[in-house]
């Protein structure tokens, strides 16, 4: 990007924290739905540093992809086991987020100390800037044809195992009178196989069948 | 040879972005990446909703995508091979997300929670 150096550091602070106090908003929030939403927050944020990174194309795609399809996802995964429950106490729960955040700690200084000891070869190449579109598609249909190709592949094969995953077994017909119905709603009732094994009373599920 | 005035402003404007395009170090965006990315496991450790297990997931991606996106500008601006990278990493972030989410919704069917503390069936 050719804009002003103060400019230019002004939207990298901007947008940094955007994507950490969102990611961060994300992690820590109570209510799942901010969460989500936070999330498409970061997502952009992350879209602006690929734009200050030279990368128009690559932005494009990580708003359509994140923010209109994975973001969406997940909001209705939210809907579809919105669910009040009350968590279970855990005991140590203090301890294991006390020790786990130890540990990212660690990893985020470690991680720093790689980044700025490291003698990167830089200034590299100048950057080919607004042709990086096309430098992309000459990519794609050249030397990374097989994977392109592949990942087609695979968005298929995904699109099919979720769709076989998350769909109702349902009934064709009503179980009373044998006659065919028209809403496909009428779920069957699961085997109560990953249920918990400790019936309601106390007895155990599996003991109580003759 | 005479002026192109084409030329000339693309010189210019290549010019303006080696004056200032390295204004914010390659290290500032590794910094961002690595902090993204630790808030990312934090989170995949310790969340009890699986929804949010999933988004931190998606963090961890976006993070080693910014990595990327940062080194294939820094490092690699001819060829950004990076960039395609990047592609491919949210190709398959987009199809775990879709996957991830279909398995959620089936274990939430079976165990009427998404408390992750809860499935614990192959626990010893």
């Amino acid at each position: 990007m050719t804009i002003a150096s103060t400019i230019q550091q002004l939207c990298f602070l901007t947008l940094s924290a955007v994507v950490v106090l969102g990611a961060l908003g994300v992690v820590l929030l109570p209510n799942i739905v901010y969460s989500a939403f936070l999330l498409g927050g970061v997502f952009l944020g992350m879209a602006g540093l690929y734009l200050l990174l030279n990368a128009s194309f690559v932005a494009a795609a990580q708003i359509l992809v994140y923010v209109g399809a994975v973001n969406v996802l997940i909001l209705f995964a939210i809907m579809l086991v919105n669910k009040k429950e009350t968590l279970a106490a855990i005991p140590g729960l203090l301890l294991r987020r006390l020790l786990s955040g130890g540990v990212c700690a660690g990893l985020f200084v470690l991680l720093l100390r790689v980044a700025f000891t490291t003698h990167w070869a830089l200034p590299g190449p100048q950057p080919v800037g607004e042709e990086a579109t096309i430098r992309i598609g000459e990519h794609l249909f050249s030397d990374y044809l097989l994977p392109f190709e592949l990942a087609s592949v695979l968005l298929l094969m995904a699109m099919i195992g979720a769709i076989v995953l998350a769909r109702r077994d349902v009934y064709s017909s009503d179980v009373i009178t044998g006659e065919p119905v028209d809403q496909g709603l009428i779920e069957k009732t699961r085997t109560p196989l990953l249920i918990d094994s400790t019936a309601v009373d106390g007895q155990p599920l599996l003991e109580t069948t003759p | 040879m005479s002026a192109d005035p084409i030329a000339v402003t693309r010189n210019a404007s290549e010019a303006v972005t080696i004056a200032f395009g390295s204004s914010i170090p390659l290290q500032a965006y590794l910094a961002v990446a690595a902090l993204l990315f630790c808030t990312g496991v934090w989170g995949l450790i310790n969340s009890r909703n699986a929804v949010r297990v999933l988004m931190s997931i998606e963090l961890m991606l976006n993070a080693v995508n910014l990595n990327l996106m940062a080194f294939s500008d820094y490092l690699d601006g001819q060829l950004i091979r990076g960039q395609v990278f990047a592609i491919f990493v949210i190709t398959v972030a987009a199809a775990e997300a879709a996957v991830g989410l279909a398995i959620l919704l089936s274990l939430y069917r079976n165990r009427e929670t998404v408390d992750m503390e809860r499935f614990n069936l192959l626990r010893w």
